[in-house]
């Protein structure tokens, strides 16, 4: 059998593809993140609860409500997304001339709210969402059995995080946004209504987490406390990429989570840190991110 | 002269009498516990606030005093760091001076927390590690484990999949105290009765996604995969196996520290027919059930064994400290070394010398969603092993307060 760096090539090739499926889940979190903090130059500690309450409206939406897993992965990043735009007009807006510690402190203490409260109501065993039927099973790719839900999770991120780097760059919408960003008086004074911009692009990157979220319902035990590990990881991926870079937080996703599959053959009890070795080299040799702009 | 000699004797010999009877009251007046457990994390369901919630039972049970003295409770979220929970209770210990501390979750806080024990004298009731380690290189005077630990659940799990046939092993390992000494004891297990071990990955504590090392067990050709960690990491664990085919393909699960919370959590329809080995189950007998029964009309769950555990070492304490009629740390500790445990938890129990209580053992095994005739039936008990076999004997024991 081929051997790539003493392991066997197709447990190489199987972990380099479990990676790029974690990785889908690394980008989707950081764009959403990279959208805010781009756009907005809020620091959205919440993001990992809201990543979790996606997951929790899907389960519960289906518990309750029969609302199946197709409809979930519209509605519920529409409804949590929603839910982000309340918290930016009633409680970040209101903060939004202040220093950026301040929008930190607030969705962290957010974050913790959501959190406890659920960690009150339903433990923190977690529970299951079944999978689809349509993708259950699995596809033999020669080198690994690959379940068909992952697959599914690797296309559906990537579609999702095309379509959202397409609208930021390429459409009138989008260039509104940075233009708001850039110059919000003059922008204003062409008739654009940048406060509901604002709120609209909170209330996207809310979304893009509620949608992760959902797409974790049936690979994860849906429990409160999903995020909140997930959310130090993003960070430093959204840290490695350059905040508020939309590809790169992109394509660093992809890249960290192939990296951390790798060290988990490599070795395994690193894994957790590996992600934060590579910060503090990119950190040291470029400041700025690899992909962001030197300021 | 005489009348001045004996008048001098009367009162120095009362002095003692007083000095002596104060020594052996109850400090301040109150007997002081600390509940310390994981609140908020990974361990929140099997110990949490429904530990809380029997410790609170056995007090009230008792009748909320000893000998008059008043109990009082205090209670802390050690959030499985080591360095929280020892600083929590070198506090409790300073400040407040809490005369015993009950809960004790995550074998690597434990661990620490019985260092600072030892160093202040004072007692620890550890109900909800499962490290053998912690009555073995970490035993102290001052403290007793009770509920489980991972030699019998090697003991009892590993031995009996062998048995079946399950000879080859790849184990996955929580990579910290818990885990290491779990994969040491089955590692001994399996050996001794004819198995091998091909191979094992330790996985960083907590972890969520167990996708990448299920792929390198299904990769060793092992017929068993051994998994060496609780909580919601063997939650998770048992879910991404099912995810990609792993017992379709011929290769068997073998969770090793499995608590009621968790099957519940996973439905029966992923745990079915899974062996495990338990301390206590809630629908053992007439009385577990009975106790039980109370415990679910206050917290709406099942008790795990770590929860009854905590109900029964607290009984147990208060029960020694009536009879010494002190809370002094040793006293109490040699009178309740002195009692045989028996009651709805424990069968055949009592403390050795290491601080190990050791009680009966029962090899369970999952109900399939047929033989399940309600939420929380979930197990059924195949065979009881001995208090006396299912821990590791002191002969074998690295314990400093036992002599070999």
């Amino acid at each position: 059998m081929t051997m790539i760096f003493g392991v066997p090539m197709a447990v190489f090739m199987g972990q380099l593809t479990l990676g790029l499926v974690n990785g889908a889940f690394y980008a989707l979190l950081s764009l959403g993140l990279a959208v805010i903090f781009g756009l907005l130059k809020i620091v959205n500690f919440a993001h990992g609860a809201q990543y979790m309450l996606g997951a929790f409206a899907a389960l519960l939406g289906f518990r309750y409500l029969g609302i199946n897993y197709w409809l979930a992965l519209v509605l519920v990043p529409l409804v949590i997304g929603g839910l982000g735009m309340l918290v930016e007009r009633f409680l970040l807006r209101r903060i939004a001339h202040l220093d950026h510690l301040y929008g930190l402190l607030l969705t962290f203490g957010l974050a913790l709210i959501f959190e406890g409260t659920l960690v009150n109501l339903f433990g923190v065993s977690g529970a299951r969402y079944a999978t689809p039927e349509v993708l259950q099973g699995g596809l033999n790719l020669g080198f690994m059995f690959l379940p068909t839900y992952r697959a599914w999770v690797l296309v559906a991120a990537l579609a999702m995080c095309l379509f959202t780097w397409f609208m930021i760059e390429r459409t009138r919408l989008g260039a509104y946004l940075r233009a708001g960003t850039e110059n919000s008086q003059l922008m204003q004074a062409f008739g654009v209504n940048v406060p509901l911009l604002i709120t609209l692009t909170y209330g996207f990157g809310v979304g893009l987490a509620a949608f992760a979220g959902v797409l974790a319902a049936p690979l994860y035990p849906v429990s409160p406390t999903m995020g909140s590990s997930l959310l130090i990881v993003v960070f430093a991926v959204v840290v490695i990429g350059g905040m508020g870079s939309i590809l790169g937080a992109i394509l660093t996703g992809l890249g960290m989570g192939v990296i951390e599959g790798l060290t988990k053959v490599y070795y395994p009890e690193a894994a957790n840190t590996v992600i934060f070795l590579v910060m503090i080299l990119v950190l040291m040799l470029r400041p700025a991110g690899l992909f962001g702009k030197e300021a | 002269m005489t009348l001045i000699k004996k008048t001098l004797t009367a009162s120095i010999a009362m002095a003692a009498a007083v000095s002596m009877s104060a020594h052996a009251e109850i400090s301040d007046n109150e007997v002081r516990i600390g509940y310390l457990a994981d609140m908020s994390g990974t361990y929140r369901d099997l110990a949490g606030p429904g530990g809380l919630t029997a410790l609170e039972m056995a007090i009230a049970d008792f009748g909320g005093s000893v000998n008059g003295s008043p109990i009082v409770v205090f209670s802390a979220d050690d959030r499985n760091s080591a360095d929280v929970g020892a600083n929590t209770v070198r506090e409790w210990i300073d400040q407040r001076n809490v005369d015993m501390v009950a809960g004790l979750v995550a074998s690597s806080v434990t661990i620490a927390v019985t260092k600072v024990l030892e160093e202040n004298n004072s007692l620890g009731l550890v109900s909800g590690s499962a490290a053998s380690s912690v009555t073995n290189e970490h035993c102290t005077p001052n403290h007793i484990h009770w509920v489980y630990d991972t030699y019998p659940l090697a003991n009892g799990t590993a031995k009996a999949v062998v048995e079946q046939g399950g000879d080859s092993w790849f184990l996955l390992t929580a990579d910290y105290a818990f885990g290491h000494a779990l994969e040491a004891d089955v590692t001994s297990v399996v050996e001794a009765s004819g198995g091998e071990i091909l191979g094992n990955v330790r996985h960083p504590f907590p972890t969520s996604d167990f996708s990448s090392y299920i792929l390198q067990a299904q990769g060793s050709g092992a017929k068993i995969v051994g998994l060496a960690n609780a909580g919601a990491d063997t939650v998770n664990a048992i879910t991404t196996a099912s995810q990609f085919g792993l017992t379709q393909s011929g290769q068997q699960l073998a969770g090793l520290l499995i608590f009621l919370n968790d099957v519940h959590a996973l439905g029966l329809e992923a745990t079915q027919n899974l062996l495990l080995t338990t301390g206590w189950y809630w629908d053992m007998d007439e009385q577990s059930r009975e106790w039980s029964e109370r415990y679910f009309e206050e917290v709406g769950r099942m008790p795990t064994m770590v929860q009854a555990g905590i109900y029964s070492s607290t009984m147990h304490y208060l029960k020694a400290v009536e009879a010494a009629g002190t809370d002094n740390p040793e006293t109490v500790r040699a009178q309740m070394a002195e009692e045989p445990i028996n009651d709805f938890f424990a069968r055949n129990g009592r403390i050795r010398e290491d601080g190990r209580m050791v009680h009966d053992m029962y090899l369970a095994q999952v109900k399939t969603p047929e033989e399940s005739t309600g939420e929380w039936d979930l197990y059924e008990i195949l065979s009881t092993i001995p208090a006396e076999e299912a821990y590791r004997p002191l002969s074998e024991s690295q314990c400093k307060l036992v002599q070999n």
